[in-house]
């Protein structure tokens, strides 16, 4: 294979090697089911809870408060519609809103259908939560304030401990969907409010199939996968060992080189994006310029489409995603994109690249170099660019 | 995702251009399903399509489509044109994704759009051809996933 730029890291990362000689004792050594009785499968059980502790410690939480699921989709689904089911009686009425991953978005169309009522807040120009606007939403049947930490697309970090103080001073839950802000960002649910936090493995360099939902000692919440008596009864199906311990060796890593990576991600990303800005005429960045994760840029390039931007950029080797209609499966762009206000030719013709703490120096110049080749090439086939000339020349 | 001959002709498209005083000119799509597709045509007196030029904002599979369906109509009379259709520019290119689809629809309307301005412009009636819809992507139903 030629060679690979991937930029892509919101997508999925890769699993560190470190990650993967944790994982694979628990394959072929010690396979052992932890439900059962006898000695060899206590140090599966042993490594669950090892990693459980890891895990809780990165968020100032207990470990009975860790709960493993397959996933953050799974863990957004369980927090939405566990927390719906269990304080229906208190009200029916849910607050998130609308830049939220489809994970929330349609769980709480589902609720919809099940009698639920759900505001979907605005969000302004950078793709922040207006807390004026929350605290407006609030009614006495509020049940339940579901806000991402961080957006996947434009990469915008929330005002978590506002919203989170704002939750907790009308007692209502608070969960935040933090795929992509833990292990990226300090998290502390007690500082910040948060009620429950749902997370993945593979967005931080630990593998695919393993997620967790932070749930506070005290919420009521129904088992979500009925069976077995795992996960101290709130969710069924035998241990993912290998997966677990993969995410507990992941957190571990993130959270010790928290700040390195970060500093390292941002000036890269800084590089990236003030070359971009200043070499390729008709482009703007989209989300918070400085409240953003350190890894993420997404810039939108007037007058072309997302989806031919990504397939020239393949063909050179570099990886990133687009928020335009054609990559999405539907034909509308982006529901991020089309939030914070863009129109959609533009938001159509937005990329988002998401770095990794490796990459170099040189690979951002040949992206920049790339960049500018396509995109001149692929507005010299378009007519919005041919109309615009045309207007500018009247 | 794509055939090899989609990709063909989105990595080298053919006819990418304007033409100077055009013969016939039609643009058709709309921004918000993120496909807009301009076509140029040059009609000698014999009504032989003598050159034809597109510009694209699109999708891998607007600009193979629109690079295909100029080539299929390159040096054709316009009634051979009018048999240049979406499914034609399909097969053509070996297949196109269900939901690529219409993109294809798209470059039969441009060219439809294109061959109705040369109508207009001389006085004439081409068999079969109706006054175009400014914007196909409204007619679309969503489909649901």
């Amino acid at each position: 294979m030629k060679q690979l730029i991937y930029l892509d890291n919101a997508a999925t990362t890769q699993t560190r090697p470190e990650v993967v000689e944790a994982m694979l004792p628990y394959f072929t050594e010690y396979y052992g089911n932890p439900s059962s009785v006898y000695e060899f499968s206590g140090i599966s059980k042993k490594a669950v809870s090892g990693a459980r502790e890891t895990i809780a410690n990165a968020l100032g939480a207990k470990a009975n408060e860790i709960y493993f699921t397959a996933g953050g989709s799974e863990s957004d689904n369980w927090a939405l519609i566990a927390t719906a089911e269990a304080y229906a009686n208190k009200g029916k009425h849910i607050i998130t809103s609308k830049i939220e991953h489809h994970a929330v978005l349609h769980t709480g169309e589902y609720l919809e259908k099940q009698g639920f009522e759900v505001t979907y807040l605005n969000v302004d120009e950078n793709g922040v939560i207006k807390l004026e606007d929350l605290k407006k939403a609030i009614r006495p049947d509020t049940i339940l304030i579901s806000i991402m930490f961080a957006n996947n697309e434009i990469g915008t970090i929330e005002p978590i401990k506002e919203i989170g103080e704002i939750a907790k001073e009308h007692g209502i839950l608070f969960h935040t969907d933090a795929v992509q802000a833990f292990g990226h960002v300090p998290i502390n649910v007690d500082e910040f409010h948060i009620d429950m936090l749902s997370a993945s493995g593979h967005k931080i360099n630990g593998p695919k199939g393993i997620g967790f939902l932070y749930i506070r000692s005290g919420i009521k919440s129904r088992s979500f996968i009925h069976g077995g008596a795992q996960e101290r009864k709130r969710r069924a199906g035998t241990e993912n060992v290998p997966g677990i311990v993969g995410f507990g060796k992941a957190t571990e890593l993130a959270v010790a080189g928290m700040e390195d990576r970060a500093n390292k991600e941002s000036e890269l990303r800084n590089y990236l994006m003030d070359r971009v800005m200043a070499e390729v005429p008709f482009t703007r960045i989209n989300g918070h310029r400085k409240n953003r994760l350190s890894n993420n840029v997404n810039f939108a390039f007037q007058f072309i489409e997302g989806e031919s931007l990504l397939i020239m950029l393949d063909m050179k080797g570099i990886c990133g995603s687009s928020g335009s209609a054609c990559t999405s499966g539907s034909l509308d762009p982006s529901h991020v994109l089309l939030s914070i206000g863009l129109p959609h030719e533009i938001a159509h013709g937005s990329l988002r690249l998401t770095l990794d703490e490796r990459n170099t120096k040189e690979e951002m110049d040949y992206v920049v170099e790339s960049i500018k080749e396509i995109v001149e090439k692929l507005r010299s086939m378009s007519p919005l660019y041919e109309d615009y000339i045309r207007h500018q020349a009247k | 995702m794509y055939t090899e001959k989609v990709m063909d002709h989105f990595e080298h498209p053919r006819n990418v251009g304007e033409i100077d005083n055009p013969s016939g000119m039609g643009t058709v799509g709309n921004a918000k399903c993120g496909d807009i597709m301009r076509i140029y045509l040059d009609i000698d007196e014999n009504q032989i399509i003598r050159d034809v030029k597109f510009k694209t904002f699109g999708c891998g599979a607007a600009v193979a489509t629109s690079s295909m369906a100029t080539e299929m109509v390159k040096g054709k009379t316009v009634q051979e044109a009018m048999a240049v259709t979406n499914m034609a520019v399909c097969e053509a290119l070996d297949g196109l994704p269900p939901v690529k689809v219409h993109c294809s629809l798209l470059a039969e309307e441009a060219i439809h759009a294109a061959l109705w301005d040369y109508a207009k412009k001389n006085g004439l009636e081409i068999e079969g051809l109706k006054k175009p819809k400014s914007d196909i992507g409204e007619e679309e139903v969503e489909e649901e996933y």
